[in-house]
């Protein structure tokens, strides 16, 4: 067991491309922490360079308390889970598993009761004579897991290992490595470029963005308090409704309509002297008032453009008066009384949970 | 091939499978790859049926007689071959000197061609493309170019080291090996460009050092591309003429090729050694062919990726 602590990692590709820049990250002990961000902004880099499959351009990696920058990657005590799964296919089931110990010369029996006991962790135990070429792609994905996990290793490197299931597996087979990683106690860096793993899985997540670290924080934090635009635009599913609106020194401006700003946030938009603030609303922060309800709440009016109905919930999009163009915002609905296309409707906004940011810099305005 | 076994199906839906699977213009193929075969085959066929017939025989009756009268045939003519047993020039003693040479010849192309091919595709060292390409570009040397060459180039070597590889088989196999080089490096590389490179890193992590990869990922993999190499090279270097001619030059044990060869100036008279030699010279190519066919696998890196 060991930390994994990256200090101003930098990758720069021949070519001058700057993959991953002064990137600085503390998984403790036993920390699960997903690294999310949008294709291309270096999560892989940043994986391969702790795996010690890429060369450090600047900055450190440690594991443990040893800098590891020049340790090849077999004496780093890691594994790693490759999104392609990268599985020996000329090797059995078993072999593929007992490769790295044998490699090891770790003693027969051992090697045969590790393998054994991963195998029945991850449910592959009829499966161990069968080579890759004879598994569906969820049990090559397992196998995979298992080659990572016998090697009991100081720390597990994981590069978007579920995106070639389909959905459903994808769902199960999350909730098995969250419920294996929470067993062994293993540092988990986990590479994902979808939200929805990342804030399932990790006690934190990193948000990158073109190589440069956004966000570090648990899921919960990180959706309730973005650091800036992006986070809040990335983080969240459907994403958060940004939109660029007039500020008079209280409220944010939505047409006739004045939205005011949580205390702090104001305070903040006042100091730094803005006439325009960037308002962040949750789709949940705003509901839909089909009885019109009587208490002091803001209200927007506007007119249902869309309705996306997925069961137990819908999204419902809405054209209200906006700043100098319409708004078009999306709120969460309950799918058993849903407006039509074309219905006036009345949204009431919980200005507590209104998230605002300054529109030249993107950063959060406020706590 | 489905891993589960399924049992036959109910006799209508077989014939009914039957009478789909017929299909004429398929049938047509078939009958003219056939044929084309056997006219292939037909020289060979002559030279095995010669080999078995009298040896006076032959310029009286055509060998194609032997449908008609299959009586004639007797071993006689390989009885008189091998009664010179293994005396220097006799047929075993030249196939015993090829098999020296081939084997060799063909173990250390492969192996060396692999080695070469592993460090062409997976090192990190600068210049690997363009190493590459001159090795590409010496597959136009033609061997006879090289000959002369090559022989002063032993003879230099005698003076300082004392031993000239001229006249040996040493010298014959390292001609041999040298011309086999970049048509393997060539063969060896382009199938490894396949193997996919998070293998390797697999490896690299799994604790696997440079030759472990080699002996236990690459190699395993690329061995059906290597079986073809060792094929390619065995039957090459077993029915050379032109190099073991001019680098066994003086030495008592020569090959096959120039055993038979020694018998063309007569050739009507020895017609007999000629088809007989030729037909044994034959066997071996054929059993090695046939028992590497087997690693000629499709498929090997099914599931590795994806
Ligand atoms: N070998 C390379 N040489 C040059 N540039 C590279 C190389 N590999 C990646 N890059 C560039 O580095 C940047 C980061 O790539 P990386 O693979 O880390 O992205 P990623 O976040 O993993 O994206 P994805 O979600 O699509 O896998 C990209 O702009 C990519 O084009
Ligand atoms: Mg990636």
């Amino acid at each position: 067991m060991s930390r994994v602590v990256l200090k101003d990692l930098t990758k720069r590709y021949a070519g001058g491309n700057l993959a991953v820049d002064r990137l600085n990250l503390e998984v403790g002990d036993g920390e699960f922490v997903c690294l999310v961000g949008p294709s291309g902004c270096g999560k892989t880099t940043a994986l391969r360079m702790i795996a010690g499959l890429e060369d450090i351009s600047g900055g450190q990696v440690m594991i443990g308390d040893k800098v590891v920058n020049l340790l090849p990657p077999r004496d780093r005590d890691i594994a790693l889970v490759f999104q392609s799964y990268a599985l020996y296919p000329h090797m059995s089931v078993f072999d593929n598993m007992a490769f790295g110990l044998k490699l090891r010369k770790t003693p027969k029996p051992e090697i045969e009761s590790a393998v054994r006991e991963a195998a029945r962790i991850l449910d592959l135990e009829r499966y161990l004579d069968r080579k890759p070429g004879q598994l569906s792609g969820g049990q090559r994905q397992r196998v995979a897991l298992g080659r990572a996990i016998v090697r009991e290793p100081a720390v597990f490197l994981m590069d978007e290992p579920l995106s070639n299931l389909d959905a459903k597996l994808r769902v199960q087979t999350r909730a098995e490595i969250a419920a294996l990683q929470l067993r062994l106690g293993v540092t988990t860096v986990y590479v994902t470029h979808d939200q929805v793993e990342a804030m399932t899985l990790g006690h934190r997540v990193a948000v990158l963005r073109e190589g440069r670290l956004q966000q570090c924080d648990t899921p919960r934090r990180l959706y309730e308090h973005p650091c800036n635009v992006f986070v809040a635009g990335f983080v969240g599913s459907p994403a958060m409704n940004l939109d660029r609106l007039p500020f008079d020194g209280t409220a944010a401006r939505a047409g006739e309509v004045g939205i005011p700003l949580p205390g702090a946030a104001a305070a903040a938009a006042r100091q730094a002297g803005l006439s325009e603030v960037v308002l962040g609303l949750r789709p949940e922060s705003l509901s839909l008032e089909l009885d019109g309800g009587g208490d002091g709440a803001t209200r927007l009016s506007g007119a249902v453009h869309l309705v996306e109905d997925t069961g137990a919930d819908a999204w419902v999009h809405v054209d209200a008066p906006g700043g100098s163009s319409a708004l078009r915002l999306v709120a969460l609905a309950d799918a058993r009384r849903l407006p039509a296309v074309g219905d006036r409707i009345v949204l009431a906004v919980r200005v507590a949970e209104a998230h605002v940011f300054d529109p030249a810099t993107g950063e959060r305005l406020g706590d | 091939m489905s891993a589960v076994q399924t049992a036959a199906p109910p006799l209508a839906l077989r014939t009914r499978r039957l009478a789909v699977r017929f299909r004429p213009t398929r049938f047509v193929l078939n009958v003219i790859l056939g044929l084309i075969a056997l006219f292939w085959l037909v020289p060979t066929l002559s030279l095995l049926v010669i080999s078995l017939r009298p040896a006076s025989s032959f310029g009286v009756t055509g060998w194609w007689t032997v449908f008609t009268a299959p009586t004639q045939l007797t071993l006689h003519n390989y009885q008189s071959l091998f009664s010179t047993g293994f005396a220097s020039g006799g047929i075993l003693d030249s196939a015993i000197t090829t098999a020296l040479i081939t084997v060799p010849a063909t173990v250390l192309v492969t192996v060396l061609a692999s080695l070469a091919a592993y460090s062409l595709v997976f090192g990190r060292w600068r210049g690997r493309t363009a190493v590459f390409l001159v090795i590409v570009a010496l597959l136009v040397v033609p061997v006879q170019v090289a000959l002369i060459p090559v022989a002063q180039l032993y003879n230099a070597f005698g003076h300082v080291s004392g031993f000239n590889p001229f006249g040996t088989l040493p010298g014959v196999i390292i001609f041999h090996v040298a011309f086999g080089l970049p048509f393997g490096i060539f063969l060896m590389r382009n199938f490894y460009t396949g193997i996919p490179k998070d293998l390797l890193e697999a490896g690299r992590i799994d604790g696997a050092g440079e030759w472990t990869l080699f002996r236990r990922v690459v190699l395993p993999l690329g061995l059906p591309a290597a079986a073809s190499l060792a094929i390619f090279q065995f039957i090459w270097v077993w029915n050379d003429l032109l190099v073991g001619l001019v680098f066994l030059g003086g030495n008592q044990h020569h090959t096959l090729t120039i055993y038979l060869y020694g018998f063309t100036r007569t050739l009507a008279n020895n017609y007999w050694v000629i088809a007989t030699g030729g037909i044994i010279s034959i066997l071996i190519p054929l059993a090695i062919f046939f028992s590497f066919q087997r690693y000629f696998v499709r498929g090997v890196l099914a599931g590795a990726v994806k």
